[in-house]
């Protein structure tokens, strides 16, 4: 990344460092402090060597002594001090922009969430901000701190001894340069075996997961091939990450070291010419070595701040994303007296960057109380035309009326409130049946989820389950069977008894066998209520009064089952199974 | 546990591990890690003398320091240079001998733990291919992947850096105190005493960082869940206004983990401020021990100058250790999960001397049951009563019957999914248990409503039928079964990739690819398990009427709702409680007074009118 880039990027991350900025300061004071004590220890070693030592003079001997200890002890507290300080700020930041990340990505539209896979939106939420919180914990004090060490480790060299001071400006320059150009070598590679690591992980996915499908044709022995040339590619790429590295810290000990020995040599000329003493040297070797993580540090400091840089800016494209369905500015209230009237005015619909709109002048009215099935051809827009009504996506051209007000005029809250949903895969939570069912509704009774099951032929199954209500769902719970999924979906939209209820085909993804539970229950939830019912199969069709036909972006027939069946060919063809071709079965 | 309510109970919450099992567990990682080392021990001895060595040139320099300063300068100054010279070139060498003995070392420690994490990562993918369906049905996918993923690469981190760093550390301690005995006993008496209270410290440190480690690992697991759940689950997130609720969740989730993370970064603060407080209250000690000796005369003072540099080395790679300690909980955890892994026996074992099926020249092979009997475990009930059934080759055969009643159980056995718990199952008269995978797989195909698709192109996916396939055949299976159309209509055709578990697809095109994949393979027998109904309407049409030439010439066993499909058979089976209750042609059975497919086939003819 371009070097401003990353400086612009991590000014982003302003607001959520003022209100700590004091005690990032204090923490950046309390490294100088460490490190002015670390480097002053060796010039009081000096002091001792040079002083009392070589001149026997054991009343100073102890102070100086005393002295060495204290600043022990100050730069061990002052690490302590350091690390405290930063662990609050440090993590607070992480969980803050994490919280305002998720409360963004619950605003987001579906189209949102339907481009972005949820692994890309986890590895912001987890090991971006972990990036971004070892910055600023770590790298980005220790960035300013080794510089200001590494100056100030120099001048006092230099005051000690402008020879030694060269020395050690002459090898240590080298390496910050050879250090920063081999850590941007090594992100290449180290992204390049992140990806493999991510494709190897895609491969022992599908194996799993496709594992009746391998075992079926025999393919194991295949895929496991390509798992194990993916795997050396893999391990070719780790190899060469630590070629590089091996390089790397082979010039990391060299240099210094060679450092330490030109100090021997000319310190020794200095001593033998008198211009230098014992205990200087001793005192420059000391130094130069206290130097030496400061030095090569730069170079990894350097990368460490590039990464943070680039996870910035990751997290700030989806915090960017704009919220396209929010509240209207000012609401309108649904009639008091409504009774679930629904209308489709001239509903179009074209999906965000596509140019062929899926839905083009949808007409349609759902009489209160009435169940309207949704059929047509795969593509043909039934679903996205059922998610357009409690608005988790908008019309972009017409209008969705209920009791006559359009749906983009009502609070959100409201609309969702009135409207009942179930979806094709019923999703369910990591949470107890009771959390499962309620969702959004926190302060729902028991009497009224138990009510709720009931309508939704749910509550027998439930009761059943070890803890019952309580009883953990989901992939990290007790797992159901897709019939007890569907009908715990159809309970979430039946609670509160919404007046309108939009069902995108509840029974598609059954197997055959569940069909007829979920049906009986589906029978239930529709009484009493409007309801439009995407459907696929006849069983679904039969539980509705009308049926619409969708094609084409249109609807371009409505009536019941056996009207559309007389005079609709395409209707026909749409619904009738060779079990409605006697001459097929006969031959 | 209120703050928890939400997440409801579960069994595994209360899941303790006790001592007995626990030593169970270390021989069992210590087997595993030793299998896994034995090939490289030649190598990995070399590494150790390159460390050695490396260790050794890497302390000789405080020394010739000492050698310098004591003996070197005071000739120097009297005019000879030689032992100054041979210092400054020693230094120079062993620092040169250093650089070059360490970057060999990485380079080679590395290519071991690479070898042995490709050789841990293929053995684990190999093992959970051979596993049977049944073991896969009861350890959730979810455990199978990161056993795969996240312990192997928690072993990695430990091989990466962990190693070298306790290695280098161990080494670093103890040769400095080797040669601080050396240099002056009494000194180096004080300064090892004063290092003792490291032990002490060491251990707390490891026990609070493990506890730490574990916290931190448990809270981010729990705050991933919920948000990939809820990422998943947007759109009832949404329609049914969870976002509130789930707001409050991850707050409390997120503080949580938050204050995990910081009681961890306290213990490490809390050490190294120990370690060092520790050091430099020990370099001053012997600072002024031996400067107090050195003014009485008893210590010369290069001896004290190369000790004061060799007591702050003796302190730094202590710092590392608490990198260590953290990679080393979670990978002897991860080490404890893999060979648990690798220890679970496949239920469908390979046969140790398999039998050829006779050469097959079409027309399908016979399947025949002898005294066949299934139940799932010991201790479950029995599945399938002993039957006995024989299927000509070439005959199509339906099973019918109520949810439960065994059809797909039936099926399973001949795809050998499952083995009979008694009795056999043969085909072309070959025990099924006595034929190889690759024969078996190439004979019998099983196509279920599960339709997982592999990424890749839309050709990859249907050429898994049969690797060899060239793309007419791949486009004329894809022909057969009515897919051609929808694919040529995708915007790469046959190349398009069909994205994440086929994400591109509908289930019913997924499906029909299924079916392509199917009919490509071209097997002496097919298993169809309710594998038409997930299809759309006008599809399931489109390969009805493929199905019906693709049975002539094989032998198939079908499992169907829809009774147009079933009255293609040849002949009908009605299951009933694990029991054939019906067998006969499909003219032969709506005959049959009172039976159940006649009652089954009049209701729907009703439904028809």
């Amino acid at each position: 990344m371009e070097r401003t880039g990353t400086v612009a990027a991590l000014r982003r991350l302003a607001p959520y460092l003022r209100p700590v900025r004091g005690r990032l300061a204090g923490s950046a004071v309390a490294v100088l402090g460490s490190m002015v004590c670390g480097l002053t220890i060796p010039l009081v070693i000096q002091h001792i060597l040079d002083g009392p030592v070589a001149h026997r003079q054991t009343a100073v001997l102890p102070w100086l002594v005393l002295a060495v200890g204290a600043l022990g002890a100050g730069e061990a507290v002052l690490f302590y001090t350091r690390r405290k300080l930063v662990a609050g700020p440090s993590t607070l930041v992480e969980a803050r922009m994490r919280a305002d990340l998720y409360a963004h990505l619950q605003r987001l539209p579906i189209s949102f969430h339907d481009r972005w896979p949820s692994g890309q939106l986890l590895s912001r939420a987890v090991s971006d901000l972990s990036t971004l919180r070892r910055f600023i914990a770590f790298a980005g004090i220790f960035l300013v701190v080794n510089s200001l060490t590494l100056v100030l480790g120099l001048v006092v060299l230099f005051v000690l001894s402008p020879v030694l001071g060269l020395i050690t400006l002459v090898c240590s320059a080298p390496l910050i340069v050879i250090s920063t150009r081999y850590e941007s070598t090594y992100s290449v590679l180290a992204r390049k075996s992140q990806d493999q690591v991510g494709d190897l992980a895609t491969v022992v996915e599908e194996s799993v997961l496709g594992v009746r499908v391998l075992k079926a044709f025999g393919r194991g022995a295949h895929l496991a091939a390509r798992f194990a040339r993916q795997a050396r590619e893999l391990r070719g790429t780790e190899i060469a990450k630590a070629r590089l590295l091996s390089v790397l810290w082979g010039a990391i000990l060299l240099l210094p070291e060679l450092g330490i020995a030109a100090q021997l040599l000319f310190g020794t000329i200095g001593v033998v010419d008198g211009t230098m003493t014992v205990g200087t040297l001793v005192a420059g070797i000391t130094v130069a070595s206290y130097l030496r993580w400061p030095t090569d540090s730069i170079g990894w400091l350097l990368a460490e701040t590039n990464q943070a840089g680039t996870a910035s800016v990751r997290y700030w494209e989806v915090r960017d994303a704009e919220v396209t369905i929010s509240d209207p500015e000012s609401p309108r209230a649904l009639p008091a007296d409504g009774v679930g009237a629904v209308r489709f005015d001239g509903v179009r619909f074209t999906h965000p960057g596509a140019e062929q709109a899926v839905l083009m002048g949808v007409d349609l009215e759902l009489r209160p109380g009435e169940t309207v099935a949704l059929v047509g051809p795969t593509g043909s827009g039934k679903s996205t035309l059922a998610v357009l009504v409690p608005r988790l996506a908008d019309v972009t051209g017409g209008r969705i009326t209920v009791d006559g007000v359009d749906v983009r005029d009502l609070r959100l809250a409201e609309l969702r409130s009135v409207i009942g949903m179930a979806f094709e895969e019923p999703v369910l939570f990591s949470a107890s049946v009771r959390e499962n069912v309620a969702l959004g509704m926190a302060d729902v009774g028991d009497d009224e989820i138990r009510q709720a099951l009931r309508i939704a032929q749910a509550e027998e199954f439930v009761d059943r389950l070890p803890w019952g209500l309580d009883t953990r769902i989901g992939e990290e719970g007790l797992s159901l069977s897709g019939g007890q999924r569907q009908r715990l979906a159809l309970a979430r939209a039946v609670l509160g008894r919404p007046k309108v209820l939009v069902l995108d085909d509840p029974l598609s993804a059954l197997d055959v066998h569940t069909e007829a539970e979920v049906e009986r229950a589906l029978r239930s939830v529709l009484s009493g209520v409007t309801a439009l019912v995407v459907a696929h199969r006849p069983s679904t069709v039969k539980l509705a009064d009308r049926v619409a036909l969708l094609d084409e972006g249109r609807i371009v027939a409505v009536g019941t089952h056996s009207e559309l069946l007389r005079h609709s060919a395409d209707y026909r063809d749409l619904m009738s199974t060779m079990d409605d071709e006697p001459a097929e079965v006969a031959s | 546990m209120s703050e928890d309510a939400w997440r409801g109970v579960a069994a595994e919450d209360n899941e303790d591990i006790d001592r007995a099992v626990g030593v169970k567990l270390k021989a069992r990682s210590r087997a595993l890690l030793g299998s896994l080392l034995r090939p490289h021990l030649a190598r990995v001895s070399v590494t150790l003398l390159f460390v050695l060595l490396e260790n050794g040139a890497r302390l000789t320099g405080p020394l010739l320091v000492a050698i310098l300063i004591d003996t070197g300068i005071p000739a120097a100054v009297h005019g000879d240079f030689t032992v100054v010279a041979w210092c400054v070139v020693g230094y120079a060498a062993c620092t040169v001998a250093s650089a070059v003995l360490w970057a060999s070392f990485l380079r080679l420690s590395n290519i071991i733990g690479q070898d042995l994490l490709l050789d841990l990562r293929q053995r684990i993918f190999q093992h959970a291919q051979r596993l049977s369906v049944s073991f896969h049905e009861t350890y959730t996918s979810g455990k199978v992947i990161s056993r795969q993923t996240n312990d192997v690469d928690a072993i990695g981190e430990l091989l990466e850096q962990g190693i070298d760093d306790l290695l280098i550390s161990t080494l670093s301690i103890g040769s400095i105190a080797v040669i601080l005995i050396v240099l002056d006993p009494w000194l180096a008496l004080i300064a090892l005493t004063t290092a003792l209270p490291l032990i002490l410290v060491g251990r707390w440190f490891l026990r609070r960082s493990n506890e730490a480690y574990r916290g931190v690992s448990g809270r981010t697991a729990t705050v991933i869940v919920h948000y990939v759940e809820t990422m998943n689950g947007m759109r009832a997130v949404q329609a049914f206004r969870r976002e509130g609720r789930n707001k409050s969740i991850m707050d409390g989730l997120n503080s949580r983990l938050r204050g995990v993370a910081r009681e961890s970064l306290n213990v490490v603060a809390v050490f190294t401020m120990t370690v060092r407080l520790i050091g430099n209250l020990s370099l001053a000690v012997v600072l002024g021990v031996g400067a107090w000796r050195v003014t009485g005369g008893s210590l010369e003072l290069g001896v004290l100058t190369a000790f004061t540099l060799y007591v702050r080395r003796f302190y730094d790679p202590l710092d590392d250790m608490a990198m260590f300690a953290n990679s080393y909980s979670s990978a002897i955890a991860s080490l404890e999960k893999i060979s648990g892994f690798l220890e679970e026996e496949p239920d469908v074992p390979e046969p140790a001397s398999p039998r050829p099926l006779p050469a097959y020249e079409g027309g399908g092979l016979a399947v025949e049951f002898v005294d066949t009997e299934f139940r799932y475990r010991p201790d479950t009930p029995i599945v399938l009563p002993t039957f006995s059934l024989t299927i000509p080759a070439g005959q199509t055969v339906a099973l019918v019957g109520p949810t439960g009643a065994g059809k797909s159980t039936i099926a399973k056995l001949v795809a050998r999914f499952y083995d009979p718990t008694a009795g056999t199952v043969t085909l072309a008269g070959v025990d099924v248990r006595e034929v190889a995978d690759p024969d078996l797989r190439a004979a019998v195909v099983m196509v279920t409503q599960e339709n997982f698709l592999f990424s890749g192109s839309v050709a990859d996916n249907i050429a898994l039928g049969k690797p060899s396939a060239t793309r007419a055949e791949i486009e004329a299976a894809a022909r057969a079964v009515g897919a051609h159309e929808f694919v040529t209509a995708l915007p790469e055709g046959y190349d398009t990739d069909v994205r994440k578990r086929g994400g591109r697809l509908s289930a019913g095109q997924r499906q029909v690819i299924a079916f392509a994949r199917a009919f490509l393979a071209d097997p002496a027998v097919l298993v169809l398990d309710e594998a038409t109904s997930s299809l759309d309407l006008p599809t399931e049409r489109i390969v009805q009427r493929a199905l019906e030439s693709v049975l002539a010439d094989r032998t198939a066993l079908i499992i169907a709702h829809r009774l147009s499909t079933v009255l293609i058979a040849d002949r009908v089976l009605v299951v009933d409680g694990g029991r054939i209750t019906e067998d006969g042609s499909p003219e032969e059975l709506i005959a049959t007074d009172h039976g159940h497919f006649a009652t089954l086939h009049s209701a729907w003819q009703e439904s028809l009118v």
